[in-house]
């Protein structure tokens, strides 16, 4: 594997600018539509050969910025999958003049020609998790004539440039964590079979993320927050969309105000449920995470494993209603050593915050 | 002319296309510097028809591998000359995942990964032929799972394959279809081949030994694939199955009592014959149905139609081992016999009778030893019950399924 031993905190080239800041002015341009036309190329996300690097796609205006160019546009998702705490940037291009197909339960029907990027960065220092960001790889799902595509392009050192890497890296990461603690490990960008080890629906390469109930949430544009189903409408990027009043919705995961029980949902259903659907690869598990599954005992409540092995840490149940302790699932989430962690692809490092969810929600079911 | 014809006719034969044998290549991967990566962009890049070839030499992996290309050939130089090794692994669920169709696997080793060893999840046609997967350190529960992984797949051949040190099982196929397991070993691990919640498999002429169990054949409920059936277990060495059960608690597994020699646990339609059993302490074949509660309304419990007959037996059954063994023996006595069937049936079948393909039969030579544990009967009336040890009583037969056909071995 490719080893990048520069750090984050040894670094001398920071990104000052906030993430926030960025995308204010990213969306102005957007918004106000003066930039060049067809700055991004279409040819380059159709091509069987993809580009080398990143920038001959054209995606960005100033890519160290993260400025999106004329027509991409970003978004975020009301609760994201939890990726070693690296901070990310979404945005979605939609050919000019094609739309994609609302659907109130799974990824919208994207038209060929859509691409969906996502800059992944690590902060030098988490007690300000928007500043002093280095960028380590920008990831492509293109929709090419004969399916989705995916593509993690590594950044260079300078920040100035990103390269296509198909056997995937890893990347030695040194920040401060939250409480002021340094810490380091080695990142892994994942390689094109890895990609689809999550992006598989039903054998095929698909997206996950921009779903009606994730992107139902507000965003914080130029000309002032809005909902993002709404806007999407507005820019004529999507087509058959309700009000987002009358659309799904899932919480943020942190959103104490929330109720667990969504929260929880919410969360298993962006971390999880790729894999954990009938249609995905851990479909063998007969574990189903998806946020519309009503069974309990197929969401794992007193459901017994089938192929755990030590992930099942000596419990009996994925969940045991008011013993989390007594929860496979909670086990596995909490772990970070392979064969056990779940989600076995994308992270290295739990998320205390997701742990301590799962475990209110376990405790509390009868 | 008539070379292109010929050249047709063998494609056809072989079930390959003119196309990718035109442009089949072979991507020569050697061991040494940056060897881990040039071996994963050999299998990411691979094109419909080639073949990996891996030479001589330690690979240490420190990610899984994977394979989603069609028509692909992964060849080692041997299983005890090309070995990738995951002992320093630190991401992915096993060493090698499959998800494409029309693979073939061979010689090579796979040891000491993190989670299971090689893994096919949805594949069409998948050999593993001559692959050794072992856990270098012997049983220990900290190993992975299960060493060769067949799962949701369909038109399985598992051959000379040795798995040794798996804290599931060494051989295990899950939720499959058209199956054939044959000439392989199974040693130290907890079970040594598992056949789960899948139809139409051959298991014949594998040796299991000084593993947990022997020979696993279950069906569990809540999985997407339920209602095993036409399994036939012939022709096999089950023999000395003395290593103490390691498998971590909650997988189901870890109910198997050591000296375990075949067990068939739920399931339709299951024949086992022909094999040799020995040396397996607690009992050398055991019917049963599935223990736990369960929520599944779709799911049955209780083992359909079991024939078994002209096997042969050893020594056995002087050693039952935990719960399931003290269960057994509490009623039997040592040494156990030969045979045990727990007896549960249905509550209406109780009450009533068994229809004749649903019966478990037993047809073996003079002095094989039986029992039938009527627990049903213990549970609903205490103070009538008694087990039955007349083996006369369960002979009868079942027609046997036909054999297992492989399209990658020219069959159907």
């Amino acid at each position: 594997m490719a080893r990048d031993e520069s750090s984050v905190a040894g670094r001398s080239l920071r990104l000052v600018r906030s993430v926030a800041a960025g995308l204010a002015a990213a969306v102005a341009t957007t918004l106000c539509g003066t930039g060049a036309a067809g700055a991004v190329s279409l040819d380059a996300i159709l091509s069987d050969t993809p580009p080398a690097e990143l920038s001959a796609y054209g995606f960005f205006a100033d890519m160290a910025a993260q400025r999106p160019a004329d027509g991409v546009v970003p978004f975020k998702l009301n609760t994201p999958l939890y990726s070693d705490g690296a901070v990310k940037m979404r945005f979605v291009f939609v050919p000019q003049g094609r739309q994609a197909s609302y659907d109130a339960d799974e990824v919208f029907d994207f038209p060929v020609g859509t691409a969906l990027v996502k800059t992944f960065a690590f902060s030098a220092d988490y007690r300000a998790p928007d500043r002093d960001l280095r960028i380590v790889e920008t990831r492509l799902l293109l929709h090419r004539e004969d399916g989705w595509h995916a593509l993690a392009y590594v950044w260079n050192d300078e920040q100035t440039e990103a390269t296509l890497k198909i056997a995937g890296a890893r990347i030695d990461i040194s920040t401060i964590d939250a409480k002021g603690v340094p810490f380091s490990f080695a990142y892994a960008v994942p390689n094109k079979n890895q990609c689809k080890g999550c992006h598989d629906l039903g054998g095929a390469i698909s997206p996950i993320g921009p779903k009606a109930r994730n992107i139902n949430g507000s965003f914080p544009y130029a000309d002032g927050p809005a909902n993002q189903l709404d806007r999407w409408t507005a820019l004529g990027i999507l087509a058959g969309a309700p009000a987002s009043a009358a659309a799904p919705a899932v919480p943020d995961f942190l959103d104490a105000a929330a109720p667990v029980d969504a929260r929880a949902r919410a969360w298993l259903d962006v971390n999880c449920a790729h894999c954990h659907r009938a249609e995905g690869p851990a479909s063998n598990s007969g574990l189903f995470l998806t946020w519309g599954e009503t069974e309990p005992v197929r969401y794992g409540v007193n459901k017994r494993p089938v192929a755990a092995g030590r992930g099942s840490g000596g419990r009996l149940f994925d969940i045991a209603p008011g013993d989390p302790d007594g929860s496979i699932l909670l086990y596995r989430v909490d772990s970070v050593e392979p064969g056990i962690m779940m989600p076995e692809l994308g992270r290295h490092l739990h998320d205390p915050a997701a742990v301590a969810l799962l475990r209110e929600w376990i405790a509390a079911m009868k | 002319m008539t070379s292109f014809l010929s050249r047709v006719a063998l494609a056809m034969l072989l079930g390959v296309s003119v196309a990718s044998l035109a442009t089949a290549a072979e991507i020569a991967v050697e061991a040494g510097e940056g060897a881990a990566e040039r071996l994963t962009e050999a299998l990411i890049s691979a094109k419909p028809g080639d073949t990996v070839r891996i030479g001589a030499g330690r690979f240490d992996l420190t990610d899984g591998l994977s394979l989603d290309v069609d028509d692909v050939v992964v060849k080692g130089a041997g299983p005890d000359r090309t070995v990738l090794s995951f002992k320093g692994q630190t991401g992915a669920g096993e060493g090698l995942l499959v998800t494409s169709d029309r693979v073939v696997l061979e010689d090579f080793a796979i040891e000491d990964t993190k989670g299971d060893g090689v893994k096919s999840k949805g594949s069409d046609q998948i050999t593993f032929r001559n692959l050794r997967v072992e856990w270098t350190n012997g049983p220990d529960e900290k190993n992975g799972a299960y060493g060769v992984y067949p799962v949701a797949s369909k038109n399985i051949l598992v051959e000379k394959v040795l798995v040794k040190g798996a804290a599931d099982a060494g051989i295990y196929v899950g939720q499959s279809e058209n199956i054939i397991v044959r000439e392989s070993r199974a040693e130290y691990n907890v079970a040594g081949i598992e056949i789960e919640n899948s139809m139409k498999a051959d298991v014949y002429r594998n040796v299991a030994t000084h593993n947990t169990g022997g020979i696993l054949v279950f069906d569990l409920p809540n999985l997407p694939v339920q209602g095993g059936h036409d399994i036939r277990v012939f022709d096999n060495d089950v023999t000395d199955n003395d290593t103490a059960n390691f498998a971590p608690k909650g997988n189901m597994v870890a109910i198997v009592p050591k000296g375990m020699g075949i067990m068939v646990m739920a399931n339709r339609n299951v024949h086992v014959f022909g094999n040799r059993l020995s040396g397996n302490g607690t009992t050398h074949v055991l019917i049963a149905a599935y223990p736990n509660e369960y929520e599944d309304e779709n799911y049955m419990f209780v083992p359909r139609g079991v024939y078994v007959h002209g096997n042969t037996y050893g020594e056995g059954g002087g050693a039952p081992d935990g719960e399931v063994g003290k269960t057994i023996s509490d009623i039997s006595g040592t040494p156990v016999p030969d045979i045990v069937w727990d007896g549960v049936t249905t509550i209406p079948e109780y009450f009533s009778w068994t229809s004749a393909e649903n019966r478990v039969y037993v047809d073996e030579a003079e002095g094989t030893t039986f029992i039938n544990l009527k627990m049903i009967s213990q549970l609903l009336l205490p103070w009538g019950w008694w087990p039955d040890t007349d083996i006369s009583g369960y002979k009868g037969s079942l027609p046997e399924p036909a054999p297992v056909k492989l399209p990658q071995e020219g069959g159907a």
